[in-house]
């Protein structure tokens, strides 16, 4: 291999800086949460692990935790459902405003979630739906949708047509082809796109926000806990979060990567 | 294929829910909420009615105009930044790495963070910039002040911090992906024809870039503009940004029709954002048969 | 070659990791020669271009060019063009920026106007006159070929390679683009390095051509010089078509070697200075080119009864599998039309060939090519 020319040496350094600028908040995140003090400060004070056991046991964070997982598990299952038929559909067919309705579809994903969460408040009071969890799964699901018709849509693409006629010229039924031979091969953009759902959906916020009623899931509990000012249980929970999404993520993307 | 009489059928069975559960939860909130944003308001209902109020409320009130100007500064700030850090990291992860397998290990290591609780992404710049906060203690500790420094946080300069360090992975995951795409036999020519490392980046990898660029600029624009959680963690009294404004209207303040108008705002100006670089990507799109 | 030559390879090797992708290996190429490098994928052709590019650096060996030691250089600082397989025309550029983007560099030091001049130059010179504002793009892949050969000629380098310039491009208008890389060669004056898989393409332009096998030089020679003498198997069989047959020597009988076949048939060679001293029972291969198969005796020719086990009709000729009375192998004939009555021959039937002295190449068997 050829040896690094100067400017080549300049950008490994500033790339790895660069590297170590988005790890460090982190890794000080993950300190903390060990460390033997109420402040977050330097020097350190000692190995503890009070501030997860008083997580554990905070009653309301663990409540705030199951109310995050449940939400994260059917809009994620809604999001599934409706991405899926909807990719299928705009894969085979082109029909008026396809354009439009994708666009549509995407929109929530680069909007700032702030205005996606008061557009349905708006509309949630005008139609009678109260704020609650209810109303958050829907303004996930809803919200997310995006994700997963962009990623099967994007693997429905890669499908060559042609099994698709070899499989009909065998004398498979549409419903067969589509059991035995298309949904197989979108299987594992489904999961990285659920699992990549799951994630963001726990840790909603801005639409979250408008929607709760008096069950609050965990980023919101942390949210306000946070206003009131610090207390070294978020570092252990956050810990935790930063731990699992770690995993999930990883998962995610392994899975939808390409196998060249 | 288009949707004839005799696929209406399968189309219909497929299509019919998703399309119903976007019109009803997608469209229809969003038209609602441009409808409200013509209300007006007296106190302490709301009343249907059709008048510019709100917007010229919106675009006279000094109050509102600062902060709105103020969101639009940051945002840019914001987007400038992740270029300045990103850029250099994905040419770095596609160029100069070769061996492919730490290449999707460094790849994987700036993706991640993006995914791991925005909320807790944002709450570490808190803890770290804080006068009691790992910063401040780490300085003094070593020497290098004696006492702690309350410039940090809560101020401009710390909220931009913290969301371009949010938005760092938002623009580097577009990069990489076009940056990956340039076939590298046009790299080989140019340097064949001649040109040097530094010339061929600016003639032929910068402008094959740019589509892959103007999206996560853009990206990082329309949400950095939105954001609410930086301005209340790491936010100084200065501070307040357009997504506060939202936060109050529909909160203590009670002005729902006031807030539908500024969040209408919001969504035209993110609408013309996305229009103006789907434009320009278009425009500047070449096929790279 | 009285004149230094213009590319200069001492003891160049090549691997990645454990696949040697070129052994240590020396070549010359003299000023203004057409040069192919021929063979099969993975024969290390394409890998001995570039490092004459300057895209990959090699593990051993020096690289010269024109008299100046570049192996460390970057391709930028040679004074060599290529055309790539794939063209690689920058998609964002118009066919007059692409030709005149290596004229724009500093160290080049021409006005504007000059360099106008020559990107006219070189597009009247390619045909594409009216093609100036296209985006590649637009273009053909024969009118994009063009662009790449002008691009690569408006520098005026001492050496022009060319990575299979013709591959994707389909039959007829491959045959026409050959007529034009010739004349082009002619015009210009400068040397051409080409890379191909195709022999025919090889013979039909080359003044020299370099055989290559698995990472190795098998022969360098003229067209007609290889197809005539080839030294190994291998050659023979990737220039032109040969039959090869295992074959044992007998003994020399005045100015013929003969051989013995497998099925016991004994061919008569006619033997040249350049032999090596065979021993008898030697093992060899013997070769004969199916052009070379006759259907009617003429002088002293071996005489060869065999079997038709299928024909194939060429056109101009007839394509014969017969097999040999005593062997198990077939082999192949290519006699023309008015050498033969078509309808005499069918599948099954006897038929005699006659192959002359002259035309039986012997090779020693087992030879690294």
């Amino acid at each position: 291999m050829r040896a690094l020319r100067w400017w080549q040496k300049g950008m490994v350094g500033f790339s790895l800086m660069v590297l170590a600028f988005l790890y460090v908040p982190i890794a000080i995140l993950v300190i903390f949460s060990f460390n033997d003090s109420a402040v977050t400060s330097f020097p350190l004070s000692g190995f503890t692990l009070r501030w997860y056991q008083a997580f554990l046991s905070n009653s309301q964070m663990l409540a705030a935790l199951g109310n995050s997982l449940i939400v994260a598990l059917c809009a994620t299952a809604l999001c599934l459902v409706l991405g899926v038929t909807a990719a299928l559909a705009l894969d085979r067919y082109r029909f008026p405003g396809k354009g439009l309705f994708q666009n549509v579809i995407l929109l929530p994903l680069s909007l700032p979630g702030i205005v996606t969460g008061i557009a349905m408040l708006n509309f949630y009071k005008q139609i009678g739906i109260p704020q609650s969890l209810t109303a958050v799964v829907i303004g996930h699901a809803t919200a997310l949708l995006g994700i997963v018709v962009s990623q099967v849509m994007a693997r429905l693409a890669k499908l060559d047509r042609r099994l698709l006629e070899a499989s009909a010229d065998l004398g498979a039924t549409p419903v067969e082809t589509f059991r035995r031979i298309t949904l197989p091969s979108i299987r594992t953009s489904i999961i990285g796109s659920a699992l990549l759902c799951f994630t963001l959906s726990f840790d909603e916020i801005p639409v979250t926000y408008f929607l709760t009623g008096r069950e609050v899931t965990l980023p919101i509990y942390i949210y306000s806990t946070l206003r009131r000012g610090i207390t070294p249980e978020i570092n252990a929970v956050g810990s935790l979060i930063v731990a699992v999404s770690f995993v999930l993520v990883i998962l995610s993307v392994t899975m939808l990567r390409d196998r060249r | 294929m288009t949707v004839t009489r005799r696929s209406l059928k399968a189309f219909v069975a497929l299509f019919s829910l998703p399309f119903t559960w976007a019109i009803v939860f997608m469209v229809v909130p969003y038209l609602v909420m441009i409808s409200i944003s013509f209300w007006s308001r007296q106190f302490p209902l709301f009343v249907p009615d059709f008048q510019f109020g709100n917007f010229i409320q919106l675009f006279s009130d000094p109050q509102y105009t600062t902060v709105i100007l103020r969101t639009l500064k940051i945002a840019l700030l914001v987007m400038a930044g992740a270029i300045l850090l990103g850029y250099p990291l994905a040419y770095f992860l596609v160029f100069t790495v070769t061996s492919t397998r730490w290449r999707n290990l460094l790849y994987m290591s700036v993706i991640v963070p993006l995914w791991v609780s925005y909320l807790l992404r944002a709450y570490t710049w808190k803890i770290i910039l804080g006068t009691n906060g790992a910063l401040n203690s780490l300085m003094v500790s070593t020497g290098l002040i004696s006492e702690p420094l309350s410039i940090f946080l809560y101020n401009q300069a710390s909220m931009v911090i913290t969301l371009v360090y949010i938005f760092i992975p938002f623009m580097v995951m577009p990069l990489v992906t076009v940056l990956d795409n340039i076939p590298k036999a046009l790299i080989e020519a140019s340097e064949d024809l001649g040109v040097g490392p530094f010339m061929t980046f600016w003639k032929v990898i910068f402008p094959l870039s740019l589509g892959g660029l103007v999206a996560g600029a853009t990206m990082t624009f329309c949400l950095s503009f939105g954001d609410f959680v930086a301005p209340v963690l790491v936010g100084g009294p200065d501070g307040t940004m357009v997504a506060n404004l939202l936060q109050s209207q529909f909160g203590a303040a009670l002005n729902w029709p006031l807030g539908s108008a500024l969040a209408t705002l919001v969504l035209v100006l993110v609408l013309i954002v996305l229009r103006l670089s789907s434009r320009f990507d278009r425009a500047g799109h070449v096929s790279l048969a | 070659m009285t004149q230094q030559p213009i590319v200069e390879l001492s003891g160049v090797s090549k691997n990645y990791g454990q696949f040697t992708a070129l052994h240590a290996t020396d070549l010359e190429i003299g000023e203004g020669e057409f040069v192919t490098l021929l063979g099969p994928s993975g024969c290390g052709k394409t890998t001995t271009l570039r490092l004459i590019a300057g895209f990959e650096f090699p593990d051993t060996g020096a690289i010269g060019i024109a008299g100046k030691d570049v192996t460390a250089a970057p391709p930028y600082h040679r004074p060599v063009n290529t055309v790539f397989q794939d063209y690689a025309l920058f998609p964002h550029m118009t066919v007059a920026e692409n030709i005149g983007y290596g004229l724009s560099v500093k160290a080049h030091r021409l006005s504007a106007g000059e360099r106008t001049e020559r990107v006219r130059e070189a597009l009247e010179m390619v045909g594409l006159e009216t093609m100036e504002h296209r985006m590649p793009g637009a273009l053909s892949g024969g009118q994009r070929q063009r662009v790449a050969m002008a691009r690569a000629i408006v520098r005026r380098p001492k050496l022009l390679l060319l990575d299979e310039p013709l591959s994707a491009l389909d039959v007829k208008l491959r045959e026409g683009m050959q007529v034009e890389l010739k004349r082009l060669h002619r015009e210009l004056g400068i040397t051409f390095l080409m890379v191909t898989h195709d022999q025919a393409e090889a013979l039909a332009l080359s003044d020299r051509i370099v055989v290559m096998d698995q990472g190795r030089i098998a022969q360098i020679g003229r067209p007609f010089d290889l197809y005539d003498n080839p030294k190994t198997p291998y050659v023979a069989d990737f220039i032109g078509a040969t039959n090869l047959v295992p074959a044992t020597y007998v003994r020399r009988e005045g100015a013929f070697d003969l051989v013995a076949l497998a099925g016991g048939l004994v061919l008569r060679r006619l033997a040249r200075d350049t032999d090596p001293a065979y021993a008898r029972n030697q093992p060899l291969v013997a070769g004969i080119r199916p052009e070379r198969v006759q259907a009617s005796a003429a002088g002293d020719a071996n005489a060869m009864a065999t079997r038709v086990v299928e024909t194939l009709f060429q056109g101009d000729r007839m394509r014969l599998e017969l097999l040999p009375e005593g062997e198990r192998k077939s082999v192949f004939a290519d006699i023309p039309r008015t050498g033969v009555n078509r309808a005499a021959i069918s599948p099954g039937q006897a038929f005699q060939v006659f192959v002359d002295p002259a035309d039986v190449m012997l090779f020693e068997a087992g030879k690294a090519p």
